[in-house]
């Protein structure tokens, strides 16, 4: 059977900055990749969504809050409701949450600095599009790049993300004092996925981490794998 | 003369009568504020530019030298590297956040006015001393200001330096380096040509802030009276980083649709900036509209208008034909686009109130540029530097240490060690997937690539480093010599990360140009600079002038700062860092020969004081040295790199065995002068024992002096009969010192 490439659209809003990182990565994994301006709210023809990293809308009100209002969104959420795979980072997390696609909120790090830096992630769940077939307790080496990335949640919400199996990545060393250390989350099907460390910036051995690519090449082989059967026609 | 106008807005009696004579006529109070700008110290160099000619500004790779908006060398591979350095000093003293943040964006501005994409900031810093709260409020602004708007608008802040000094305490330094790339075939210029052409103004509102932010605030000294400077603040421009994101774009997107014939950014002296310079450097003139500038608030006076410094705005200058698909690109972007002037053949600029309307103002557009004063200002050595016949020295003799415990030495070295990752920790340092080599090395390494702007595909992977350096104490001894050891430095910690220093900018901070000794110093650095960038064959090519940074009467020390840049042609991983690798041998690469004087040991511990000579740089060594030390970096013969800078031997030891955790043992370092002593062309790397025989061979033939100096390995830090110090607290010292300081009510 002839490969075909997965087709991801990279959503840019005004504002976004991490675009052309993630899908240069996507593309030296195989993919292709074709940046989607918020103004559209089609993703039809596509296999897999991401929201990039970045300051949508100058994170002017508070991170994603604008950003949510965008037409894309509305296909996003059609998207998602429909099984496709869409991962935020860093950013594109803190916009999924106030659409409400994940469940809780990013305050700002408990230190009260932005930070960048590189983390150690232990893989806490395999049941989600960007974890699906990565060993358990593995550990990653992906930088974070925040200053509102200290995940929080009430207490019911928290205890059906533990019971269900949704916290996907968290922190060995918890640098913004996420609850749970929790690094990223998943929705109840699996393929809305948010997450604040940015996988992209651990994809080349020039970089001083491969470990991204873990979490890209996952996304790719779950979005590859809803083409299967049929193929994409 | 029309009373005391003119000296209100910062201009002389003489500068007065020049305007009248150019006008044949008196100028009208727009016009006034006009020239009041534009012939500012800080818009016209006037009592730099006779200086500044000494430069060596020429070299194969060089594109475009100073006087455009930033320096542009060829990289090779059909990509050119623009680059650019400014200060933002007195904004920064007296609003820290909006002073650096508005700094951040001016300088980004000048690199995508190029054509170009910007890729890298990196941010000299240099405040007083932390241990009062004042410079504190001030360092922690500037920091958050760089993070909050560079962060922001999506350009990586790589590196810079981050120092603290007494002199600094009134006058903060805030020093701003931007670097982009391009294809070199989208090189635009900052010109207008084709009488009928249109001038687009990009971008942001303009309101009241940072009018006469250039005269006011720049080209004047601070005062005793903290109520006149707070009175300063509505001078400051405020940042927002949204807009000039999308600002990015847009420009970048006309200029790769090929929408525009010539762009300017605009920054000191705003719109009458931006207008006769383009205007003047086309050889043409231009009528601006002042009601078609679309305003922050109403009732905008026209010379406020025609000066405000309001951040985030460009001048495009576009055909009447292409003006459509200049606004469509500009509506998606969500970037405010409209017509505020027309290139005409008169060279005059005037300015209208409406098209066919009242004419405000009317002068020659290239008097505002090339008629600027040019000052030959008085030059003195200080006192302490003139013997009997007159002659500058270098007088003084060095004092000898005085003698001191391990005990004392342990507790000297660990008050010199500092991570600047407090600051560096803030700022985004990885976007665009380029960064090889993080801050807090000698120098910051980047993939030789930008949205955009890619290699051909099969080509090896190329890289740039920068560095930027400044050392006061060095110039506080000699400005002449310390300057030329800053940039031979710059060189060399370009040449740690395997790069060959190819170009270089300056940020040139010095204190009021009306004391005769300021202007001596900034005469003997422009030689230094002069001397040292001619012998290592790197040409200047572009640079900015801050004089006025004073305050309560008292001139900074001189600090000049170069950025040098430098080209690696094969990027592979493992680009060794500052570190010891556990039983790799210490080797140092250079000459023994240091000095006290301006040591950083002198300045900051107690009990030390003044004076000598620095040490010699011998220019034909330090080339050969770089040379040779970029050839080991990128055959990987080596494992840990480390330029011997401010702290000598001892602190770089300690700065290597921190950053890897290891620790070492060492020999041979006989006293306080040889542990803390500064001296150029010095180097230290840790190298795999099988290496030690060739590397000192390879040394030996280019003459390079070398000695082994000890092992890496354990968890102390041992100078046989001189220092041995745990590591773990060592490390402790170098984490928590800024954290502890900072955090400190």
């Amino acid at each position: 059977m002839a490969l075909v490439a997965v087709r991801v659209g990279v959503v840019v809003f005004p504002g976004t900055n991490c675009e052309h990182d993630v899908a240069e990565a996507l593309v030296e994994l195989g993919a292709e990749a074709q940046l989607v301006w918020h103004g559209s709210a089609s993703l039809d023809a596509l296999d897999a969504v991401v929201l990039p990293g970045g300051f949508a809308h100058g994170d002017y009100l508070r991170p994603g809050a604008i950003a949510r209002f965008s037409p894309v969104m509305a296909g996003v959420r059609e998207y998602a409701a429909g099984g496709g795979p869409v991962v935020g980072i860093c950013n594109g997390f803190q916009v999924l949450t106030e659409a409400h696609l994940l469940p809780g909120a990013l305050q700002k790090n408990k230190g009260l600095t932005f930070l960048c830096r590189m983390t150690e992630l232990e893989v806490t769940s395999d049941r989600s599009a960007l974890t699906a077939g990565v060993e358990l307790g593995r550990r990653l080496l992906v930088p974070v790049n925040h200053f509102e990335g200290n995940y929080t949640a009430g207490p019911a919400t928290l205890r059906r993300l533990e019971d269900e199996g949704r916290v996907v990545l968290r922190y060995v060393d918890n640098p913004n004092g996420s609850v749970h250390d929790i690094a990223g989350i998943c929705n109840e099907g699996g393929n809305v996925v948010g997450l604040m460390p940015h996988p992209e910036r651990a994809s080349h051995e020039l970089l001083g981490s491969t470990d991204g690519l873990v979490l890209l090449r996952a996304l790719l082989a779950w979005a590859g794998a809803r083409l299967e059967p049929a193929g994409r026609g | 003369m029309n009373g005391s106008l003119h000296r209100e807005l910062g201009l002389t009696d003489e500068e007065a009568v020049s305007i009248e004579r150019i006008l044949g006529r008196g100028p009208n109070h727009l016009e006034l504020a006009m020239y009041a700008v534009m012939w500012s110290e800080h818009c016209s160099y006037k009592s730099s530019r006779v200086h500044l000619r000494r430069l060596p500004t020429e070299g194969p790779g060089v594109l475009v030298g100073p006087g455009e908006n930033a320096g542009v060398i060829d990289a090779g591979d059909g990509i050119a590297v623009a680059i650019r350095i400014e200060s933002h000093n007195h904004p920064s003293a007296i609003e820290p956040y909006q002073g650096a943040a508005t700094g951040v964006g001016g300088i980004i501005r000048d690199i995508f006015t190029m054509g170009a994409r910007p890729i890298a900031l990196m941010d000299p810093l240099r405040f007083g001393p932390p241990t009062d709260a004042r410079n504190r409020w001030v360092a922690s602004g500037v920091v958050s200001g760089i993070s909050g708007y560079g962060n922001a608008v999506g350009v990586p802040t790589v590196g810079g330096e981050l120092e603290f000094g007494s002199c600094y305490a009134g006058n903060p330094l805030v020093n701003v380096l931007c670097c982009g790339l391009l294809p070199k075939d989208r090189l635009v210029l900052g010109r207008a040509g084709g009488v009928g052409n249109l001038a687009v103004l990009l971008g942001s509102t303009t309101g009241r802030d940072g009018i006469g932010g250039v005269s006011v605030l720049a080209s004047a000294a601070f005062t005793d009276d903290p109520d006149a400077e707070a009175s300063k603040r509505p001078n400051v421009q405020v940042g927002d980083p949204f807009e000039e994101k999308r600002l990015i774009e847009a420009t970048l997107e006309l200029l790769d649709k090929h929408l525009v014939v010539g762009i300017q950014d605009l920054g000191g002296a705003g719109l009458t900036c931006a207008t006769s310079e383009t205007a003047s450097r086309g050889g043409v003139g231009m009528d601006v509209d002042v009601e078609a500038v679309p305003l922050r608030e109403p009732g905008l006076a026209p010379y406020e208008v025609m000066t405000s410094e309001s951040q985030e705005r460009m001048l495009a200058i576009i055909t009447p034909e292409a003006l459509s698909s200049v606004l469509d690109v500009c509506q998606r972007w969500e970037v405010r686009a409209s017509v505020v002037g027309k290139v005409t053949a008169t060279g005059r600029l005037r300015v209208l109130k409406g098209w066919d309307g009242e004419v405000l103002a009317d002068v020659p557009a290239a008097s505002l540029h090339e008629d600027a004063p040019v000052c030959y200002r008085p030059m003195r050595p200080p006192a302490r530097l003139l013997d009997g016949d007159g002659m500058a020295t270098n007088g003084g003799v060095p004092t000898p240490p005085p003698p001191t415990s391990e005990a004392d030495v342990a507790h000297d070295l660990l008050s010199l060690l500092a991570d600047p990752s407090w600051a560096f920790g803030q700022y985004d340092h990885q976007l665009f997937r380029n960064t090889v080599v993080a801050p807090g090395a000698d120098a910051a390494l980047l993939r030789l690539s930008a949205p955009g702007v890619r290699a051909p595909s099969g080509s090896p992977a190329r890289g740039i480093a920068l560095s930027t350096d400044g050392n006061p104490r060095w110039c506080a001894v000699d400005p002449r010599a310390g300057t030329r050891l800053i940039v031979a430095e710059s060189a060399l910690n370009v040449a740690c990360t395997g790069a060959t220093p190819v170009a270089l900018v300056n940020c040139l901070n010095f204190g009021n140009p009306e004391h005769a000794e300021v202007m001596w110093q900034f005469s003997e650095a422009i030689d230094g600079m002069a001397e040292a960038c001619t012998g290592l064959g790197i040409p200047v090519v572009g640079g900015n002038v801050s004089f006025y940074n004073e305050s309560r009467g008292t001139d900074i020390d001189p600090t000049p700062v170069v950025g040098t840049l430098g080209l690696v042609d094969r990027l592979r991983p493992g680009t060794p860092t500052p570190a010891l690798t556990d039983r790799s041998t210490v080797l140092l690469l250079g000459p023994s020969s240091v000095s006290l004087a301006g040591s950083r040991w002198v300045a900051e511990c107690p009990g030390s004081q003044a004076g000598g000579a620095l040490a010699e740089l011998d220019l034909e060594l330090h080339s050969r040295l770089l040379e040779l030390l970029a050839a080991l970096v990128n055959e990987r013969l080596v494992d840990g790199v480390h330029d011997v800078s401010d702290g000598g031997l001892g602190v770089a030891l300690a700065e290597m065995a921190v950053k890897s955790g290891t620790g070492f043992r060492v020999s041979g370092i006989t006293g306080l002068a040889e542990l803390f002593g500064e001296g150029p062309s010095r180097v230290l790397i840790s190298v795999p024992p099988a290496n030690v025989q060739l590397i000192t061979d390879r040394a030996g033939a280019a003459g390079v002096p070398t000695a082994a100096l000890g092992t890496a390995g354990g968890d102390r830090l041992i100078v046989e009969g001189l220092l041995d110090l745990s590591l773990a607290e060592a490390e402790a010292a170098w984490k928590g010192a800024l954290p502890t300081v900072f955090s400190a009510p």
